[in-house]
């Protein structure tokens, strides 16, 4: 069902940075009146902030017209959007048929038990976030794996524990 | 004298095995030692298993070098290219020496693949030298009127190659004897299967050969619209697509009465899918371009009536449009000289899994899937036993190794219980589980079903359910029985392919592989080794040297022993998570 995309309840903390809901405009303005606006608008506001905060919905609903369940139906249907802050590098596993037959769970496993994390989750530090997808298309190198756009193919549970130790280096340093 | 030409493949699949630091290395070095060749980029030829694949052109011939990574350049350089003395350990294929893999050509015919791996796909120019824009051009010159151009589209037989199989001629036809002042053209490029990747390999390739055949598909329906509806997932496909819509506005082949053609108004848009398997579909499709949910509907009315937005629309998909400016430019016997008598032309499979050669292959129709995983694919890998072939993702089936002479074309693959699919061919050796597989999709299908029909939505789910009991060795007599029931259920009451075809691979499976069902149920055994919770894992004493790794990484603490002495798996403890196998430096420990 696709409505076991809702991840569980997770409210927003309202502790975080106020959203400056002005980056937004440029972006509601070319598509304000088009047809089939919805879902370009959702992944332009994704692209400024990284995730959908809640003020965003308030503000399309009240810039465009399109009604908040609308909004929020869409954005709960499609595996692209995220209604809470993803880490700084975003880890998708890919888990098609290829990845699968090579044991990609194995190193699935293998990098959530590194970090600490459950499957679409993040780390505390908000380093990482982990997201099992459906397909990267680069079946003949499984298993593959994709951190921001590089890909890394032909992996072995060590290699990609190795590359996210190393990501998780630089950026300490 | 021509200069010589170093063409880098810059595919998705090349860029990840390295190809974007092959491309710099020859280009620090020809800047360094001040060389006068051209260095050039194209996509993806297919042979992803070589991957990083350069080619050499000189004055001599071509040679295609296979698995050149950074480190190799170097060496290439000097001999070849200072030198004038090719490599010949590394040469995949050559038209001056035999090269080693030129098996994997020679059973192909190149017709929608036809410039991936030639071509520069960000220059319109290059697409122009291989006939580019000359099928849309021979129309204009020759004033060919929109219905002979659906007549030749009929007769050269082509299908859908999206999966469905229906003739694209008489979809054309339906669409354009819809009256309407607006009519839509979409591209479905929103290629899901897991395990397939041929729409990405054109779309990367041979972007102009999409926006050719959608052209054609405007004049031929009277449309003035067209769309390309891509995964979000492909943005190299999207960035070199945007490109290519750009260069052909600037020539004047996208816009207000192209070609000549008085009143033939044509332009193209790319929308991002937002990742959803279930816009595959159709009706679903056009909903998500509409901005909404992406769920089907009923039909009829078919979209060739009552489309996007209303209006009369002509959905295919990648595949097929690519074949459109071929069939057109050559005619439509040259096509229907290919393949057999229903299924007419060639189809691409992505050969992936347990086999030696895994990347793209393009055949003529009817050539047995024995030979593609043989003669092409190279057989299986590390020497394994065959066991079958998943095609058609999650809406196939397994075809076991005794049907492998089964000739690819539509009916025939139906026949065995998979469907054609869009072309994704798994293969999976002795060490697979076919009730893992079948899991595998039904937990695909279940979490991307979009909720609409109570069968597909919740019976999936129970599916899924009985399965994974099964998987883990928690079976009942009955289950099979059960399973084949709800999939006849969810097949009758599911409206759209997703429901209709989401028991397939369990049907295929249990219809194949009954007994490795019945070991998992009765004996509480995984013939193939590989469901985790029924497996056994032991310490092999001679091969143990005590070094602990295992019992750090035992998340239960099942494993007991000191430093250098032999370690010992305490069974009624162990959840067979697999952490010692895979910690395992010395293959000490042992699975059953």
């Amino acid at each position: 069902m696709r409505i076991q995309r809702v991840k569980p309840r997770v409210e927003q903390k309202e502790d975080r940075a106020p959203v400056d809901l002005t980056l937004i405009d440029g972006l509601l303005k070319k598509y304000q009146n088009l047809k089939g606006n919805l879902i370009p608008i959702l992944q332009g506001t994704q692209d400024v902030y990284g995730y959908l905060p809640k003020e965003a919905f308030q503000h399309i609903h009240q810039a465009t017209g399109i009604e908040l369940n609308e909004l929020y139906g869409v954005a709960t249907f499609y595996a692209q959007f995220r209604l809470t802050p993803a880490g700084k590098h975003i880890v998708k596993m890919c888990h098609g048929t290829a990845c699968h037959v090579q044991s990609v769970t194995a190193i699935t496993d293998e990098i959530l038990d590194t970090l600490q994390i459950k499957d679409g989750e993040t780390t505390k530090d908000g380093l990482f976030t982990v997201e099992t997808v459906a397909c990267l298309g680069c079946c003949s190198l499984a298993p593959v794996m994709m951190i921001g756009e590089e890909t890394y193919g032909k992996l072995t549970p060590k290699q990609a524990v190795k590359i996210i130790r190393e990501i998780r280096r630089s950026e300490n340093n | 004298m021509e200069k010589t030409r170093v063409i880098v493949g810059l595919g998705s699949c090349g860029i990840a095995a390295g190809a974007n630091k092959t491309y710099q290395e020859f280009q620090r070095i020809m800047e360094t030692d001040k060389l006068d060749i051209e260095l050039r980029k194209t996509s993806c030829i297919g042979m992803c298993y070589r991957e990083p694949l350069v080619e050499i052109i000189d004055e001599q011939g071509s040679y295609l070098y296979g698995e050149v990574d950074a480190g190799r350049v170097d060496e290439i350089i000097d001999k070849h290219i200072k030198k004038f003395t090719p490599i010949s350990d590394y040469i995949v294929q050559s038209d001056k020496i035999p090269g080693k893999d030129q098996h994997f050509f020679d059973e192909q015919v190149k017709i929608s693949l036809r410039n991936c791996g030639h071509i520069d796909p960000e220059s319109i120019e290059e697409y122009e030298a291989r006939d580019g824009y000359k099928a849309i051009g021979k129309i204009a010159d020759k004033g060919i009127s929109p219905d002979q151009v659906i007549q030749d589209v009929l007769d050269s037989g082509i299908r859908g190659r999206g999966g469905g199989g229906f003739s694209t001629g008489m979809k054309w036809r339906f669409a354009r004897n819809n009256q309407s002042d607006q009519k839509y053209v979409i591209c479905n490029a929103d290629e899901g299967d897991p395990g397939a990747f041929m729409d990405r390999s054109i779309l990367e390739g041979d972007p102009h050969g999409v926006l050719e055949g959608m052209i054609i598909c405007g004049y031929a329906i009277g449309a003035s619209e067209g769309y390309i509806y891509c995964r979000a997932e492909y943005p190299l496909a999207i960035k070199r697509l945007n490109l290519a819509i750009n260069q052909a506005r600037e020539r004047g082949y996208l816009g207000k009465d192209i070609f000549g053609i008085n009143g033939f108004h044509f332009d193209i848009k790319i929308k991002e899918g937002a990742g959803a398997f279930v816009c595959g579909e159709e009706t679903a499709l056009i909903a998500s371009i509409e901005g909404a949910r992406g769920m089907p509907r009923r039909r009829p009315p078919f979209p060739a009536e009552s489309g996007l937005w209303k209006h009369p629309t002509n959905i295919n998909n990648v595949e097929t449009f690519i074949n459109i400016p071929w069939i057109i430019f050559n005619g439509p016997d040259a096509y229907a000289k290919y393949g057999t008598e229903k299924s007419k032309g060639t189809k691409v499979f992505a050969l992936t899994g347990k086999i030696n050669n895994g990347g793209l292959v393009e055949v003529p129709m009817g050539i047995s899937i024995k030979d593609i995983i043989y003669k092409l694919g190279g057989g299986i890998t590390d020497g394994k036993k065959f066991k079958a072939v998943q095609l058609g993702g999650p809406s196939g089936g397994c075809i076991p190794e005794h049907l492998s002479h089964t000739p690819v074309d539509y009916d025939s693959v139906n026949a065995t219980g998979a469907i054609m699919g869009s072309g994704g061919m798994v293969v999976m050796d002795e060490t697979t589980c076919v009730v893992d597989i079948a899991k595998f999709f039904l937990d695909f299908t279940q979490k991307e079903s979009c909720g609409k029909c109570t069968f597909c939505r919740l019976g999936t789910k129970r599916m899924l359910e009985i399965l994974t009991r099964i998987t883990e060795g928690e079976g009942k007599e009955g289950d099979i029985e059960m399973l084949e029931d709800l999939a006849d259920t969810i097949k009758d009451s599911s409206l759209c392919g997703l429901g209709q075809t989401a028991p397939n691979p369990v049907l295929t499976t249990i219809k194949y592989f009954r007994d490795e069902y019945e070991a998992h149920i009765r004996d509480g055994k995984c013939p193939a080794l590989s469901c985790k919770k029924l497996l056994t894992y032991t310490v092999i004493d001679e091969k143990c040297t005590g070094c602990m790794a295992c019992i750090k990484g035992c998340p239960v603490d099942a494993i007991e022993g000191e430093r250098k002495q032999v370690h010992k798996i305490l069974q009624d403890v162990c959840i067979q998570c697999g952490v010692c196998f895979t910690r395992c430096k010395f293959d000490a420990i042992k699975l059953s």
